[in-house]
C-alpha cells in the first residue's frame, strides 16, 4: 500500500465531506444535540449524564455506518471511484483513506462526547477506546453494505434498517428484558453498557468476546461483499 | 504519417462474450471476434464504428477494467493482467516509468469539488505537484473557472477538466472514448486542438469514435470495426484512395451545372479547355469519404 495514495483520498474526503451537508450531518448531529439535551434538560431521578451514554452509542451505530455507505455508494455510482481506481489507487488504499477518515471524524465527535460526560483520565481514556472499537465495526459494516450495492438507491435500502436496529437497540433494551437479553450480543449494546456514566463498567471476557465475535462478523461480511462484488 | 515507430499497443486476437439473459437460458453474445491490431508510438490513433460495434469493450480491455474471452494485449510492450479491483494497467506503467491516462465516456468528477481541487486529487496520487495543476488547467483553457464546482461546468468544460485529469501525469499513453460526441463544432475543435498537442508531446493516442469527420481530421491510422471485427484499416486518406473505385473528377461550372469525367489522359484537353474558357467554379476528384468505405464494406452506417 502506498501512503500517499491514502493521504490523498484522505484530503479529498475532507474537501467533499465540508460540502456534503448529508455526510457531515451524520457527524455533527448527535454530538450537538447531546450539549445541548445536556445542558438544557434536568429532570429529578434522572441518571448523570444520561444524554451522554444514551447518544454515544446511538452515534456508534449510526454515523460511521450511513458514513461510509453513502461515501461508497456515491462514488460507485458516479464513477470516481472507478476514476481512482484505473488512476492507481488500490481498493485497499480507497479504503483505508475514506476508513480512516470517518473513523477520525467520528473520534472527533467521541471527544464531545467525552468533554459533557465529564470523563477524564483513564475513565475519559477507557471511553475513547470503546468509542473508536465500536466506530471501527461501524465503518466495517459500513463499508460491506457499500461494498455490495449497486448504486445509492440500494445502499439507502438496506442501510437505513440495520442503521436504525444498531443505533436504537440499546436505548429500547431497557425498556423490555427479553430485548436486552437478544441485544447483547450485538457491539452496539456493548458500547452502550461500557461508556454509559450511569452503568457499572464491569468489564469482562463476556464483553471483549462478543466484541470479537462482532468484529469477526463484519470482517467476514467485507469479505464476501469485497469478493462478490466488481469493485468499480 | 507514413514513418512507424515502435509499437505502443499490440492486440492479439482479442475476443469477447457477453451472457445476456433470453428466455428459457442464458445467451452469449460474442462482440469482439478475434482482433488483432498494432498501434505505433507517437500516433493518433482512431477506432471507428457505430454504437454497439465493440469500441468501449475493447477500450475497457486494453485499460486493465475488463478480462477479456480471449486474447492478449501488449501495452508498451509488456503484458500486464487484469483485474476490476486494481489498476493493473497503470501499475505498469509506473513500474516502467510511463503512464496511461484515459478519458472514458462518463466523467468521473467530484460534482462538489472545484476543477483545482478534482486535479490536485490526482496530482497527489500522482506525485507531480501543485504546480502542474495550474499548468493543465492553463493548457485545457480552464484557468478563469478553477475555483468553480465540477457541478456548475458545462459539458465542453466537464469534457476539458476530464482531458485535464487524463494528461496530468503526462502519460505516454492516453486512451481516448468518444471525446468529441455531442460536443458543438467549436467545443469539438478545442478537443481535437488538445489532442494534436499531446501528439505534439510525443504521446500515443488511442481514441474511439464514430465521427469519421473526427477520425479524417485527427488521426494518423484508423482502423474500422464492425460488428466486433476490423473490417479495414490504415492511413484515413488511403482507405479513401483504396475504395475510389471510379477515379472521376467533378467539376462544378459557376451555371450551376456539375459534369463528371474520367481522370484518364483523354480527358485532360476537355478539363484545360474548360479552365481556358474561365467556366470552373470547383474541381475535385471523387474518393469517398470513411463514411462511404464504411457502408460500401459493411451495408450500414457509421452512426
Amino acid at each position: 500500500m502506498r501512503f500517499i495514495n491514502i493521504k490523498a483520498v484522505f484530503g479529498k474526503q475532507i474537501k467533499e465531506t465540508l460540502k456534503n451537508k448529508e455526510v457531515l450531518v451524520q457527524f455533527l448531529m448527535f454530538p450537538l444535540l447531546t450539549v445541548i439535551m445536556e445542558n438544557m434538560i434536568h429532570i429529578e431521578g434522572m441518571p448523570e449524564h444520561y444524554f451522554t451514554g444514551m447518544f454515544s452509542s446511538m452515534y456508534v451505530g449510526m454515523a460511521p455506518l450511513v458514513a461510509m455507505v453513502s461515501i461508497l455508494a456515491e462514488e460507485k455510482e458516479k464513477g470516481t471511484l472507478r476514476v481512482l481506481l484505473t488512476a492507481d489507487v488500490k481498493a485497499a488504499e480507497y479504503l483505508t483513506g475514506v476508513g480512516s477518515y470517518v473513523w477520525a471524524a467520528c473520534m472527533l465527535g467521541s471527544l464531545v462526547f467525552m468533554a459533557t460526560g465529564g470523563y477524564k483520565g483513564t475513565e475519559a481514556l477507557f471511553f475513547l477506546a470503546v468509542m473508536g472499537i465500536g466506530i471501527f465495526i461501524s465503518l466495517v459494516f459500513g463499508a460491506a453494505i457499500g461494498v455490495a450495492c449497486r448504486n445509492q438507491m440500494a445502499a439507502t435500502a438496506v442501510s437505513v434498517p440495520v442503521m436504525l436496529v444498531l443505533s436504537f437497540l440499546p436505548m429500547l433494551s431497557s425498556f423490555n428484558k427479553t430485548l436486552e437479553k437478544m441485544a447483547k450480543f450485538v457491539y452496539t449494546q456493548q458500547v452502550s453498557l461500557l461508556v454509559n456514566p450511569a452503568a457499572d463498567k464491569l468489564i469482562d471476557m463476556g464483553n471483549i468476546g462478543i466484541i470479537l465475535i462482532n468484529i469477526f462478523i463484519v470482517t467476514a461480511f467485507f469479505g464476501y461483499a469485497y469478493q462478490k462484488s466488481a469493485f468499480d | 504519417m507514413g514513418i512507424k515507430m515502435g509499437t505502443a499497443i499490440e492486440l492479439m486476437d482479442i475476443r469477447h462474450r457477453f451472457a445476456g439473459k433470453v428466455s428459457g437460458g442464458l445467451e452469449e453474445n460474442e462482440v469482439l471476434r478475434g482482433i488483432n491490431l498494432k498501434v505505433y508510438s507517437g500516433e493518433i490513433f482512431g477506432l471507428l464504428g457505430p454504437s454497439g460495434a465493440g469500441k468501449t469493450t475493447l477500450i475497457k480491455i486494453m485499460t486493465g477494467r475488463l478480462k477479456p474471452s480471449g486474447g492478449r494485449v501488449f501495452l508498451n510492450g509488456k503484458e500486464p493482467g487484469v483485474s476490476a479491483k486494481r489498476a493493473p494497467y497503470a501499475r505498469a506503467g509506473r513500474e516502467s516509468g510511463k503512464r496511461i491516462g484515459m478519458m472514458m465516456d462518463d466523467f468521473g468528477l467530484y460534482d462538489r469539488l472545484s476543477c483545482v481541487d478534482n486535479l490536485v486529487l490526482f496530482a497527489d496520487i500522482y506525485g507531480v505537484g501543485k504546480k502542474r495543476v495550474d499548468e493543465v488547467l492553463e493548457g485545457v483553457g480552464l484557468k478563469d473557472a478553477k475555483k468553480r464546482p465540477a457541478a456548475d461546468l458545462s459539458k465542453g468544460m466537464k469534457i476539458r477538466l476530464c482531458f485535464a485529469r487524463a494528461i496530468m501525469a503526462a502519460p505516454e499513453l492516453l486512451f481516448l472514448d468518444e471525446p468529441a460526441t455531442g460536443l458543438d463544432p467549436r467545443t469539438a475543435a478545442e478537443i481535437h486542438r488538445l489532442i494534436r498537442k499531446e501528439k505534439e508531446r510525443g504521446t500515443t493516442v488511442f481514441l474511439t469514435t464514430h465521427n469519421m469527420e473526427e477520425a479524417a481530421k485527427l488521426c494518423d491510422h484508423v482502423a474500422l470495426l464492425n460488428e466486433g471485427n476490423i473490417v479495414e484499416y490504415g492511413e484515413p486518406e488511403e482507405i479513401c484512395r483504396r475504395y475510389n473505385h471510379q477515379h472521376k473528377i467533378r467539376i462544378r461550372f459557376y451555371n450551376g451545372e456539375c459534369e463528371e469525367l474520367g481522370s484518364g489522359a483523354g480527358e485532360a484537353d476537355r478539363i484545360a479547355e474548360y479552365f481556358r474558357r474561365g467556366l470552373v467554379e470547383t474541381i475535385h476528384s471523387t474518393e469517398p469519404d470513411l463514411e462511404t468505405v464504411f457502408m460500401e464494406l459493411t451495408g450500414r452506417r457509421l452512426l
